[in-house]
């Protein structure tokens, strides 16, 4: 079968400065616009090369309206991701290399930009005074924010595979013990011992404070481009092995009746994606995977083969995870907890970097990266990247 | 089933109230409620219950869907304990439950709500719990849960 396998790279990253949420001194759109500029830059193009423009979780910076901003003379790629939450990093990629294999366009950007001082928090609950629908059956109960819509399923995760806190401890950890060789990270400076993470307030048991993504603004982009004009480019490709998006069996099903209920949601995904790439879990130096909670990255580990559910007391340590020498080096910029909460992009950047070898947290040889966004939410979505 | 009414509500008020849908999916869900009886969606043609409810049979696709009484003893299949208000109305509330019931009689949909007693209690996946329904000033009855387990 035809596959955008290896037809497409990404060619070039751009990010503006992170910032703790609600401090950007410049508007949402505005960071949008500097990133996607600082991604041509990196890949060597001029701004008005660009001829696509895809986003995800209704990026709030409307495809026309930025290439009307940059002066992009023929937009002829506009495309949004469906679905909520950091699913749709990975598929937003994917659709751009979609469009450029079946030559909607040639130069697609991907971006995501956040400034929650104009636009308000992810972490609160509704204040409508009435609601209906799905949301009736939960936000009455107190059940309003993204920590309460899945610590029931990491609760009953760990009830099904008697997992212990310790795992999702090392995910914490290491993400912070990697954002302190990264200064671009918002908690470069501010390591994470394990006394502090076991003190560390409950914010909805079983998540204690450090379990739980930071909130953030900034912006980050990738650029896109085929296989054969990203050769010619002034970066290093990281090529596209494989793409995949997905949801399992009736994910959503109103309050919380999905058949499956404790997964990440990539159980029906990873084995079409391993097929794409024609490779397994053991040929993955490198995984960036996408930390709402921390126990949502274990869940997602587990359903991409990297160990068994019965496995995780063993596996989820802080030596495994941490680069460059773990077994398993995860979140190597510090990601969604320890870099910025940039919706899972910064995990997609991460990864080209570590395909280029240009990583703060550099694993050693890596040729191949695999980005997973958004786990328990639905559809999620996953690319694997090579050099 | 239990028939408390009228009992101090377990969470303070200023939460969003629930309303039934404007298309009138669930009305009757709300309304049964309201009388202190649980109510869950099922097919007439194929007997599969869901929830929420939808306008199709997700088994066979029938649009021939009724509600079935159910007895409204469950058991917990999961829960949290909040800690961390996310809404001016449950400052002082913390921490409160919020458990997710099966419900066997049910094919085992599931329903979240409020565990009622002492939130600092242990809990365990699997205890039996039963409906309690609790309503409000405001005229929505909620569908709360207490342990029958002792």
């Amino acid at each position: 079968m035809e596959t955008i396998k290896d037809k497409v790279a990404i060619a070039g990253i751009g990010e503006t400065t992170y910032y703790k949420r609600g401090t950007a001194p410049v508007s949402e759109f505005r960071l949008a616009c500097e990133a996607i500029i600082k991604a041509a830059d990196d890949a060597g193009i001029k701004v008005t090369d660009i001829d696509g423009i895809a986003s995800y979780a209704d990026d709030r910076n409307d495809a026309s309206r930025l290439a009307t901003a940059l002066g992009i003379p023929d937009l002829a790629f506009a495309n949004m991701f469906w679905g909520g939450g950091g699913g749709g990093g990975s598929g937003a990629v994917a659709n751009a290399a979609a469009g450029i294999a079946a030559g909607y366009a040639k130069n697609v950007v991907v971006f995501r930009a956040l400034a929650q001082g104009q636009f308000g928090r992810f972490g609160q609950g509704s204040r409508a005074p009435s609601i209906s629908g799905p949301a009736a059956y939960t936000l009455p109960y107190g059940l309003m924010s993204a920590a309460q819509m899945f610590a029931m399923k990491v609760q009953r995760f760990m009830y099904d595979h008697h997992v212990e806190q310790d795992a999702f401890a090392a995910v914490a950890l290491a993400s912070y013990h990697h954002a302190q060789f990264n200064p671009r990270a918002v908690m470069h400076g501010r390591p994470l011992t394990r006394e502090a993470y076991y003190e560390s307030r409950w914010i909805v048991e079983p998540f204690h404070l450090f379990d739980c993504c930071l909130e953030n603004d900034g912006a980050a982009a990738v650029i896109l481009t085929s296989a054969e004009r990203a050769r010619d480019m002034k970066q290093k490709p990281a090529y596209l092995m494989a793409a995949a998006q997905g949801s399992d069996y009736r994910q959503n099903a109103s309050a919380h009746n999905q058949p499956d209920y404790a997964t990440s949601n990539f159980k029906t995904l990873a084995p079409r994606l391993y097929e794409m790439a024609g490779i397994g879990p053991k040929d993955v130096d490198v995984v960036q995977s996408y930390e709402n909670f921390t126990g949502g990255v274990v869940m997602s580990l587990v359903e991409h083969g990297f160990f068994s559910a019965d496995e995780v007391n063993e596996f989820c340590t802080f030596e495994n995870f941490a680069a460059p020498d773990g077994k398993l080096p995860l979140n190597t910029s510090g990601g969604n907890l320890a870099e910025c909460y940039m919706h899972g992009l910064e995990l997609v950047v991460e990864a080209v970097r570590q395909v280029r070898g240009t990583s703060t947290c550099q694993v050693k040889d890596a040729e191949i990266a695999l980005v997973a966004s958004g786990p328990m939410v639905t559809p999620v979505s996953d690319l694997i990247l090579r050099r | 089933m239990s028939q408390t009414s009228n009992r101090e509500s377990c969470l303070p008020p200023g939460l969003p109230t629930p309303r039934a849908a404007r298309d009138g999916l669930d009305r009757e869900f709300w309304e049964a409620a309201h009388r202190h009886e649980l109510v869950v969606q099922r097919c007439r043609d194929c007997l599969t219950f869901q929830f929420g409810p939808e306008w199709i049979c997700h088994n066979c696709r029938s649009t021939d869907l009724g509600w079935h009484r159910v007895s409204g003893r469950g058991r917990i299949y999961s829960w949290q304990r909040v800690w961390h208000p996310v809404h001016p109305a449950l400052k002082s509330a913390c921490p409160y439950v919020i458990v997710l019931v099966e419900l066997p009689d049910a094919g085992n949909v599931r329903m979240v709500g409020n565990l009622l007693g002492d939130p600092r209690e242990e809990i365990r996946i699997g205890s039996a719990v039963e409906a309690a329904f609790e309503d409000h000033e405001e005229g929505h009855t909620l569908i709360q849960w207490q342990r029958s387990d002792r």
